[in-house]
């Protein structure tokens, strides 16, 4: 074969992302499609747990396994996405003394280190764990963020050759003689879709294979297609506070549950989650008795979580499968496991696989056995490395210490850049011109921003997720406009302004679930900042022309005719 | 024993000022605590009335005639638009703003390049106006990210302003730190202390104009995020404005907001001559009532609860941004005196689903009688002798309408004043 096999992947989450870095690491031609920006699915709307397995170990040993083989993996690939905290399966006195018994015994047959911690010693790691918890097993836990891991994929596929389109959407999957031949996509345009790649216009991607990485979208494109796949949607809250009560992730030791988990994620620490079957992934109710039962339930592991401050809930929807035939009615039941669907075996549609289920922990063993399947496909012959190279940013983490120095960054804001940007930070922060913070709450530098800029466009959702700015106890509230200033220049001042109310909007809906108490008041706040002394609520650019001549002009002010009754016309002056 | 005065004020922000000023100038012995730093630290320094209707109509060029047409429940409505008048006389009275030769609103540029309609503004921002035909240049600091420019020219030109605008961004001179706090600016300013540019040293408001000087066209004004000095600021500005020969103005930010620090200071300096004592640093936590009038409230100090007592009391604490108001997962009250603060039930209706929808948790607040005392839910006035005024209140939406430091001043001139006038 000439050139190598051109394949479409479909799906910009962990899944998608890990399998165009990979297809595109073993030498075949990748293009990526994503409807939004870089994890706009479930993957940037997940609990960042790096699981060490052991909450499947008495349930569902197969995942347990993987979890603790990708858990190892990804500590040596993605250092600067991974915060190894640890992980504590405590136990209240209600709790039920066989299952944590079972529970270590499941770890140790799944190969997950597990030991068992007395009450006190819990305490001494974790001094706000309530006084009452008897016991608890610890086991190898993290923290891994998202975001960065997904656009390391997308980077590193990026560098073999892969083209990633964002904000672009498969509308119509390409049929000719029971064969996918490819995908009609359609690229976002305009102020207020803000683009990276090609912008605008429909565009036919043909493919010689099409990866379907929907997640729990799978089903959509399943019926473009002319086939059956049962995704069954399931949604779970998480409630993010607004500081790090706890440094190791907590696990309610007992039978599922909903409310049973806490992760320590930066400077935040996020409560989970419910599990809770929906029709559509993208239009499910959100209800106030999941954030309150977050808060509740889980006083009783971390007592001074009923009084703390939260700072926004989100839901996401787990991409669950299982073979019709199992047909299981509580979604807790259903298995974490993925799913290879070749649709040729079974639906005799050639051209076309799908992947569903699974977790974030493993996406890359899941991008590993798709790719073995196109790869066989084609009758390719190649390894895959995914698990031996380290991710962009990865490589060494251990000069990262030096480098603050070296950058003149003042900690803590210098540590958190270099983490986040891991041994890319060299490139990004060696800069001569002054290097100002943009967000104060996570510590996010002008560098960053602009590299996150020039990485993903005009869209400042998408730099939001690449440098968590924004993201802190403020919610944007200091710093929402100093981000649009950072993209004015390269981009002009209405898209500036377009992606400013974007990202204000994105603020604002997140904190929907957080408004009482102390963010309700940095909610008033906020609104004060931007509405009364920036008046964007009523921006005279946004609204009808002002008569400036019926204003105050100032007193005698000089050169000229500076007071009120100026002869202008005040309308816009665009096109004149 | 008890510190006691005629009048006790609680909260020391534009509305507790306001109300403590005019009861002293009413001759009442007056007495103000404060617990923590006012949200002027946060607010640009103008001073709005009204720009927008309650249903969003505007910019309102004449906030006075608009008054009558607010609902029946806003404040200014309760005090009466020839009250607000005399507000604002006591306003300019002490303070040095521009803005009181007209009836008219201003057009004021902010840091984000927006226009907002304002009734008085620092005499620093008068060159500013956006109804003035002049062209402007605005000018950046590069590691100032809180303003940009070229971007707030650009913004301003969208808005169709009446003449040239044009953004450019230099480097303060010397070697400021990038994230140096806005006062280190105005301090530097201040003293006109000594940059190095080039090899030699320098003041720092000659060098400051100098780069100016190299970016400067043929604009007859040319504004500057508002860093320009903290105590000094007119002779800063002249000085600029000698060495550029053009006018010069600040453009208002967010914060920490100097313009705001600055009205803070003059208003205390203000109080403080007039003879009233002034107490801040410590919260007030409990207070005692006896037949509906309260009798003393006490303050915390080092753990110690120091009782104060006075005839006359006025609640100036703020609003949800001042703590004057808090909430938790199920109710929100107003933590001095308990008065009733009417919300819905369901934390979810007190939000609008649009970042700039009708929220009404906006509105929260007391609500009083036509003589600012507030009110219990069943319609009784909650204590004889204690008043409101400022965002404690509600029933109006101060961002929104643009009126925040309006009702305040209004609201706490009559508060004051009524609460003298009862000590007579
Ligand atoms: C509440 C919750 C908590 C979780 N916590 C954890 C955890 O702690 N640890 C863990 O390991 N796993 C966790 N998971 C599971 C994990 O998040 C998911 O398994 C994983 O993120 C799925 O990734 P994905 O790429 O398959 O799907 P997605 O991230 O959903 O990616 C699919 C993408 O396809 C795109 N798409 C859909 N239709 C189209 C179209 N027509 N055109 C173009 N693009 C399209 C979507 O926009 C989406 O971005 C959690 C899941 C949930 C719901
Ligand atoms: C971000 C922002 C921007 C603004 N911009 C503008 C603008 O451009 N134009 C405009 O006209 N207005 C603006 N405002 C409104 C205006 O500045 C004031 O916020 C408003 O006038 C309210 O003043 P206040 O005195 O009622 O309350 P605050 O300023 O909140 O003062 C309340 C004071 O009471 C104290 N206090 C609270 N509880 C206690 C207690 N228990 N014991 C003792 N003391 C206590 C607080 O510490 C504080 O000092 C803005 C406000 C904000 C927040």
């Amino acid at each position: 074969m000439g050139s190598p096999p051109h394949i479409a992947v479909i799906g910009g989450g962990s899944t998608g992302a890990g399998i165009a870095r990979d297809l595109s690491m073993r030498g075949l031609d990748v293009t990526l499609v994503e409807q939004g920006n870089l994890t706009h699915g479930t993957t940037g709307r997940m609990h960042g747990l790096l699981h060490s397995g052991g909450r499947y170990a008495v349930s569902d040993r197969a995942s347990a396994r993987e979890c603790i083989e990708e858990n190892r993996v990804l500590r040596e690939i993605a250092t600067h996405c991974v915060e190894m905290t640890g992980g504590l399966f405590v136990k209240r006195p209600e709790d039920d003394e066989e299952y944590f018994q079972e529970k270590l015994r499941g770890c140790r047959t799944c190969g997950i280190p597990a030991e068992v911690v007395s009450g006190a010693e819990a305490r001494a790691m974790e001094p706000h764990l309530a006084k009452d918890v008897e016991k608890a097993i610890s086991v190898p836990d993290g923290a891994v963020d998202p975001f960065r891991l997904v656009v390391a994929n997308a980077a590193s596929a990026i560098e073999h050759g892969a083209r990633i389109e964002t904000h672009s959407t498969v509308r119509d999957v390409l049929i000719e003689e029971d064969e996918v031949i490819g995908l009609e996509v359609e690229h976002a345009s305009g102020a207020g879709e803000r683009v990276h790649g090609k912008e605008g216009g429909r565009e036919e991607i043909r493919a010689d294979y099409v990866v379907n990485a929907t997640g729990a979208w799978a089903g959509r494109i399943g019926e473009m297609a002319g086939v059956d796949i049962e995704v069954r949607p399931s949604k779970g809250v998480m409630t993010i506070m607004n500081v790090r009560q706890v440094d190791t992730v907590i696990n309610r030791c007992r039978p599922k549950g909903d409310a049973d988990i806490v992760v320590p994620h930066e400077t935040t620490a996020i409560l989970g989650t419910t599990d809770e079957e929906v029709e559509d992934p993208e239009e499910y109710p959100e209800e106030r008795w999941e954030v309150d039962m977050m808060i509740e339930t889980l006083s009783e592991l971390v007592p001074m979580l009923e009084d703390a401050r939260t700072i926004r809930s989100f839901w996401g929807v787990r991409p669950l499968y299982e073979p019709p035939e199992v047909g299981s009615t509580d979604p807790t039941d259903i298995t974490r496991d993925y799913f290879l669907l070749d649709h040729a075996e079974r639906d005799d549609l050639e051209g076309m696989t799908s992947i569903v289920g699974g977790k974030f922990t493993t996406y890359r063993m899941m991008g590993e056995e798709i790719s073995d399947h196109v790869c066989s496909q084609f009758g390719i012959d190649a390894e895959c490395h995914t698990a031996e190279i380290p991710l962009p940013g990865s490589e060494d983490f251990t000069v990262l210490r030096d480098y603050m120095d070296e950058f003149g960054l003042r900690s803590p804001i210098g540590r958190r850049s270099v983490e986040r940007l891991g041994s890319r930070a060299d490139e990004v922060l060696n800069t001569s011109d002054p290097n100002p913070t943009v967000c104060t709450c996570e510590g996010v530098t002008r560098a960053e921003i602009q590299d996150a800029i020039a990485g993903s466009g005009s869209d400042l959702n998408a730099v939001r997720i690449r440098t968590r700015a924004s993201m802190g106890n403020c919610q944007g509230g200091f710093c929402c406009h100093r981000l649009a200033g950072e993209l004015h220049g390269e981009y002009d001042e209405s898209t500036a302004r377009a992606a400013w109310d974007g990202l204000l909007e994105e603020r604002w809906k997140g904190q929907r679930h957080a408004l009482w108490g102390e963010q309700l008041s940095q909610a008033a706040l906020n609104y004060a900042l931007q509405a009364t002394t920036q008046n964007r609520d009523r921006d005279p650019a946004d609204g009808d022309p002002v008569d400036f001549s019926a204003f105050d002009g100032g007193v005698g002010a000089d050169g000229g005719s500076g007071t009120a009754g100026v002869a202008t016309d005040g309308g816009p002056r665009d096109g004149d | 024993m008890a510190i006691e005065s005629e009048v006790l004020v609680v909260g020391g922000g534009l509305a507790g000022l306001t109300s403590a000023l005019a009861a002293a100038r009413e001759g009442a012995d007056v007495r103000l605590v404060s617990y923590k730093q006012s949200s002027l630290r946060h607010a640009s320094g103008l001073v709005d009335l009204l720009g927008y209707t309650s249903d969003g109509e505007g910019p309102i060029v004449d906030p006075y005639a608009a008054m009558p047409g607010l609902p029946d429940d806003h404040p200014y409505r309760t005090v009466g638009v020839e009250t607000v008048r005399e507000a604002m006389a006591l306003f300019d009275n002490v303070t040095d703003y521009r803005g009181d030769h007209t009836d008219a609103n201003a057009l004021v540029p902010t840091h984000g390049g927006t226009i907002k309609p304002t009734a008085r503004y620092p005499a620093g921002a008068a060159a500013g106006l956006a109804s003035d035909d002049r062209n402007v240049l605005l000018v950046g600091i590069e590691s100032m990210t809180d303003f940009d420019a070229p971007q707030a020219a650009a913004h301003l030109e969208a808005a169709g302003v009446p003449f040239d605008v044009r953004g450019e961004t230099i480097r303060f001179p010397g070697d400021l730190r990038a994230d140096a706090k806005v006062t280190r600016y105005a301090k530097l300013l201040d003293a006109n202390g000594e940059v190095a540019v080039r090899g030699r040293t320098r003041g720092a408001r000659d060098a400051l104009a100098e780069r100016v000087n190299t970016v400067h066209g043929n604009e007859q004004r040319v504004g500057f995020p508002a860093v320009l000095g903290d105590q000094r600021t007119d002779a800063v500005r002249g000085a600029l404005e000698d060495r550029i020969g053009t006018d010069v103005f600040e453009v208002p930010m967010g914060p920490p907001s100097l313009p705001g620090l600055r009205l803070e200071e003059a208003l205390f300096e203000a109080l403080e001559e007039s003879g009233a004592s002034v107490e801040t640093g410590n919260p007030v936590v409990d207070f005692d009532a006896e037949g509906g009038e309260i009798e003393t409230v006490y303050i915390e100090k080092n753990g110690a609860l120091i009782p104060n007592r006075a005839d006359q009391y006025v609640l100036a604490t703020g609003g949800l941004v001042g703590k004057g108001i808090e909430s938790d997962r199920d109710s929100v009250r107003e933590p001095v005196f308990d008065c009733h603060v009417a919300h819905a039930d369901d934390r979810y209706e007190w939000f609008d689903g649009d970042a700039f929808g009708d929220h009404p948790f906006a509105q929260f607040g007391v609500e009083t009688d036509e003589t600012l005392r507030p009110l219990a839910a069943d319609g009784r006035v909650e204590f004889e002798n204690l008043r409101a005024a400022g965002s404690v209140l509600g029933g109006y939406d101060f961002a929104a309408e643009k009126s925040g430091s309006g009702v305040s001043i209004a609201t706490g001139y009559v508060a004051g004043n009524t609460a003298a006038t009862e000590v007579r």
